[in-house]
């Protein structure tokens, strides 16, 4: 991984530099116009929301069950980065929805149970963060039952009306549209990837100054 | 397996012991639920009527805040006098105290819903007693969902600094289910002809998230009491 971080870094560069052109290229959507391009971030960023939140729960699981620290580490990454990601996806949904729904809020099944999975995952970093000595297993057992729980809140937050395009609406876009929408999920998913890389890299060079400073102490 | 419940029910009996010796959990704990639905009753409702399809809400909401309550209690009691340690060098299945601890909770929480029910029947005019056997089944599969996580997790922070903060911090994001499921469960039971089909769709998501999340929290406890 280390030796393909640089190229990675530079086309994910070259990408992001591309995507506005990409997408002000795209076709306008018929009814909502120019708002729509808010598409080409919100989607992949929510795809990357979900992805992460996995990779936080099973690298939690490993965590637990095989007492691996690299695990932790892992998971302590995408536990940032699903926030990282829900942070994007819940500024755009809103400023999407205002135009296209004429609210900024509705109690919708995928934006509700969004909003659940980002809260689940700003409690495990609040773990992390103030649970003192031993929070790791604590907040591994959050990401774990967290992910778990991702089936549940949908079941239970679809009563609801729902408003939301389905996700069968990424098969149906018309050529000139699928081209970009591909193109930003291609960018953001090396985004995630070298988000993570870094953040997991700095856990473990922080790992190796506490183990050094113990073997002075001793 | 039989060396299993007996573990379970030893340890369940220890804590209903010491509380019926003190009763301090279950006195404090109703008596925050009832203030928690009285607390609503202020919010909602305006010129003498009750806010229609409220009730179901305000019982499930006072459950959870008391719930979390009794949680915190519970185990802060063993922290308190340095018990839990103890409990965990017994020669006997870690599960198994687990399933003890969660039978002592079930306990206690039942007592909490039995004067919960009847008040806010008769503060928010709620039909309580028209499916008696369908709320009581809401009740327990929600109560079951609700308390397995929370002793888990209750569990866990009993060595985490700012305990008493981060159990609502980590129980209520992941119990939302429950209490989506409950509360639109027993609102379908409160209306004026008692909607069973839909009860029974939430009783059934009840159950099915009794079953994952008990297992998941079986299947952890070990690890994750393991110092």
């Amino acid at each position: 991984m280390s030796r393909l971080f640089v190229p990675l870094l530079l086309l994910a560069a070259a990408l992001f530099a591309a995507a506005p052109f990409v997408v002000a290229n795209a076709p306008f959507e018929e009814t909502m116009g120019l708002v729509q391009k808010i598409f080409y971030y919100h989607v992949p960023s929510a795809m990357m929301m979900f992805v992460s939140a996995f990779v936080c729960g099973i690298a939690s699981a490993i965590y637990l069950f095989r007492r691996s620290a690299a695990a932790d580490r892992v998971a302590q990454a995408a536990g940032e980065l699903v926030v990282l990601f829900g942070l994007i996806v819940l500024v755009t949904g809103p400023l999407w929805a205002r135009k296209a729904w004429g609210v900024w809020w509705e109690w919708d099944a995928r934006l509700t149970s969004s909003l659940l999975l980002w809260m689940i995952f700003l409690a495990y970093l609040l773990v992390r963060r103030f649970g003192g000595p031993g929070s790791e297993k604590l907040a591994g057992a959050m990401a774990l039952f967290g992910m778990a729980n991702v089936p549940f809140v949908y079941v239970s937050v679809n009563y609801w009306r729902t408003l939301h395009p389905k996700t069968s609406v990424v098969m149906t876009l018309a050529p000139g549209m699928r081209a970009a929408f591909w193109f930003s999920v291609a960018a953001f998913v090396i985004l995630y990837v070298l988000l993570l890389t870094l953040r997991k890299r700095l856990e473990d060079r922080q790992a190796t100054v506490e183990q050094i400073y113990l073997a002075i102490e001793e | 397996m039989t060396q299993f419940l007996r573990v379970a029910w030893v340890v369940m009996r220890k804590d209903l012991t010491i509380e019926m010796r003190s009763r301090e959990i279950v006195y404090t704990t109703v008596f925050f639920a009832a203030s928690c639905v009285l607390v609503f009753a202020f919010a909602l409702v305006r010129e003498g009527r009750p806010l229609e399809d409220a009730a179901a809400g305000i019982l499930w909401i006072s459950i959870a805040f008391a719930g979390t309550l009794g949680l915190g209690r519970t185990f802060e009691r063993e922290r308190h006098t340095e018990t839990l340690r103890a409990l965990m060098l017994a020669p006997s299945d870690r599960p198994a105290i687990y399933v003890g601890k969660l039978l002592g909770m079930l306990v206690l929480l039942a007592i909490v819903e039995a004067v919960l029910v009847p008040m806010v029947g008769l503060l928010f005019h709620a039909p309580v007693f028209a499916r008696p056997l369908w709320l009581a089944a809401l009740l327990a599969a929600g109560t079951l969902g609700f308390a397995s996580v929370g002793t888990l997790f209750a569990a866990m922070l009993v060595r985490a600094r700012s305990r008493d903060v981060l159990l609502p911090v980590l129980l209520y994001p992941i119990t939302i289910p429950v209490i989506i499921a409950g509360v639109r469960g027993t609102a379908a039971l409160f209306q004026a002809t008692p909607d069973e089909p839909m009860a029974r769709f939430w009783a059934a998501l009840l159950v099915f998230f009794d079953v994952v999340f008990v297992t998941l929290s079986l299947w952890t406890f070990e690890p994750l009491m393991t110092e």
